[in-house]
């Protein structure tokens, strides 16, 4: 505080002049009616963002859980009717839809650990100056952000690779990200070099250096990635449609979903598939509906996101941050 | 172990990682020479199916296909250039929410516009989906204030198809893309801002003489992103939103070389063809664009 008003002591006495006049207000709290009125339409315009993207969120949660007739004819706008769970319960009955998940938590978990692994080794291996041609192979990985050769090219490889209707296709394209890379380089190089210098007078080898004294020193950034790298590997969707096209047990959630969405032959099979297995318990009121099944399995693609997002936003803060200054 | 002999351990260590990256992302620029072959899937190339630079006179002498790339270009401008005529957007909202000095409420709005960002096109679809249907909670809402008798078709419709796409994807981005002008606003010297309060200055005039020059540099990096990807939108929006409907206007440039591929009886030389010539440009724009940079800034972003 003493800084700030030090730096214009030549003005001072004026505006300790006029706020004499108007009963001692605080001159930098001093708000003209234009001020006022711009704070009044920032509080509104913004309160009208934020319910443009949370409320189809709401909306969505809400519909699932309440009547499905009433859903169907679109009465469910601001707080749920009759509110029931029979959606969520009979999510096993659908087939196909438990594998999928399995699928998509397989891939988000082995995938997240190659990722984040990687991620780590490199990115320390990159900081070794002993290294044989350090800086050329650092290129060879990080300039692959800047090229692709295009989906088709892409996919006809990855083909012959073996990694087409192959789970591993999930995860081995995904595995060496550069921007991850660079994100655990830069912290690498923040931390003192005498650290491992010490470890290596001990004897220790340049594995044993990364695993016993840098790993745990870079927890923070790996926490970073991995969040990037789990919320990536959730969400993928392309690399299903591309490789996958003959193996339906390996389809994922996101691509489930996409086929409820648009193919609304199929859906009605579903729903009277799962409505027989229930007929004697479903009234019409908790009936499976196409509506109904796009919105359940909708809230359980989109609640794992919204269930870590709150807590891990200063991860993904920083991350955009730290690559934002590097790139 | 002599300091040659670890040199090379170490580099060894690293050799299986960087045989991936050369199979993963070096090896599929080998995959264009199937734009020089006549391949049909499952029969393998050869130099009998060598064609030269068929698929590539192909595209400019055949006047349907001729027009159809037209067409593809004109939406892909058309989509680029909306994105880049709007680029501001997310710098006047980080701008106006900075003005925001209730700390919860500024929090509340940050973490719940950055959230969509999170999710998969996929999920925006299906939000787009359930939220604009026939039944959906927009024309429930329009009918039952009466402003509309039938329900209007959003999604199946063609009209303004690009300017629907620009809103969807600011609804997922901009609150995410807003995050960096937020830092290098509270990067901004805290003494200038109360100079200028001292003088008398309104907030607007603030925003107008302070922040936003501050914010100029970050603007312009964002700019010249932008420009480098401008034939590249990807094809995940443009894919999940695209019906018979709206095809036409939709297709932009990598959506289209998914369809050529995957339709019909799929032709992989030809959308070889069309990939390898968008890379081509593609990587020309981003050594433009960061040459531009280095001379405006004194750095370049790459």
């Amino acid at each position: 505080m003493t800084a700030k008003t030090s730096n214009a002591p030549a003005k001072k006495p004026v505006s300790s002049a006029s706020a004499h006049s108007r009963k001692h207000i605080n001159p930098m709290n001093r708000q003209s009616a234009g001020d006022r009125v711009v704070s009044v339409v920032t509080y509104i315009v913004y309160a009208f963002f934020a319910f443009v993207c949370a409320y189809p969120f709401y909306y969505i949660i809400i519909n699932s859980i309440s009547s499905n007739t009433l859903s169907e004819r679109g009465k469910v706008l601001f707080w749920p009717m009759e509110i029931h769970f029979k959606n969520y319960t009979r999510m096993s009955t659908i087939p196909g839809l438990l594998d999928a998940a399995r699928v998509s938590v397989l891939r988000t978990v082995v995938g997240t650990i190659l990722t984040v692994v990687i991620a780590a080794f490199l990115g320390y291996m990159f900081t070794r100056e002993t290294m044989w041609k350090r800086k050329l192979w650092f290129r060879f990985v990080a300039v692959t952000m800047y090229f692709n050769a295009g989906i088709i090219p892409w996919v006809l490889c990855m083909r012959n690779l073996g990694l087409a209707n192959n789970f591993w296709g999930y995860i081995l394209p995904m595995a060496v990200q550069p921007f991850y890379i660079i994100l655990c380089k830069t912290y690498c190089e923040s931390v003192p070099r005498e650290l491992q210098e010490a470890a290596e007078i001990d004897g220790a080898g340049t594995l044993r250096v990364f695993v016993q004294i840098m790993l745990p020193v870079i927890k923070p950034i790996l926490a970073t990635v991995a969040i990037f790298a789990a919320v990536n590997q959730w969400n993928s969707f392309q690399d299903n449609l591309l490789l996958m096209t003959n193996r339906p047990d390996l389809d994922t959630l996101q691509y489930k979903l996409y086929q409820y969405i648009t193919q609304a032959n199929s859906l009605k099979a579903l729903v009277s598939n799962t409505t027989n297995s229930n007929a004697v318990m479903a009234s019409l009121a908790t009936a499976a509906t196409a509506t109904s099944i796009r919105m359940s399995v909708t809230v359980v693609v989109v609640l794992p996101i919204m269930l870590i997002y709150p807590f891990f936003q200063r991860f993904f803060t920083k991350g955009i941050m730290i690559g934002a200054v590097k790139g | 172990m002599s300091k040659k002999t670890r040199s090379y351990v170490e580099f060894l260590y690293i050799l299986p990682l960087l045989i991936l990256v050369a199979l993963i992302s070096y090896y599929p620029l080998y995959g264009w020479i199937y734009a020089f072959h006549d391949y049909m899937p499952p029969k393998p190339i050869s130099s009998e199916t060598f064609v030269g630079l068929k698929w590539f006179a192909y595209i400019v002498s055949n006047p349907t296909r001729l027009a159809d790339v037209g067409r593809v270009l004109v939406n892909t401008f058309a989509m680029s250039g909306i994105s880049l005529a709007f680029s501001w957007f997310p710098m006047f909202f980080a701008v106006f929410l900075n003005e925001i000095h209730c700390r919860p409420y500024r929090k509340f709005v940050q973490t719940v516009t950055t959230l969509p960002n999170f999710i998969s096109w996929v999920l925006v679809f299906s939000v787009a989906f359930n939220v604009l249907s026939s039944t959906g909670a927009v024309n429930s809402v329009l009918i039952s204030l009466k402003l509309i008798d039938k329900p209007i078709a959003f999604l199946s419709s063609k009209d303004n198809i690009w300017f629907k796409m620009w809103l969807w994807l600011t609804w997922k981005n901009a609150g995410w893309a807003a995050i960096m002008y937020l830092a290098a606003i509270s990067a901004i010297d805290e003494q200038m801002i109360e100079a200028a309060k001292v003088d008398g200055a309104t907030r607007m005039q603030i925003i107008w003489r302070i922040t936003l020059p501050c914010l100029l540099p970050t603007y312009f990096v964002i700019v010249m992103l932008n420009l480098a990807n401008f034939l590249s939108n990807g094809m995940e929006q443009y894919f999940v939103f695209q019906n018979s409907f709206n095809r036409k206007t939709i297709e932009v440039l990598d959506l289209y070389v998914y369809n050529i591929a995957t339709s019909g009886r799929g032709n992989y030389p030809l959308s070889t063809a069309i990939s390898m010539l968008k890379s081509i440009v593609s990587v020309a724009l981003l050594f433009i664009t960061n040459t531009v940079s280095r001379l405006v800034r004194g750095e370049g972003f790459v």
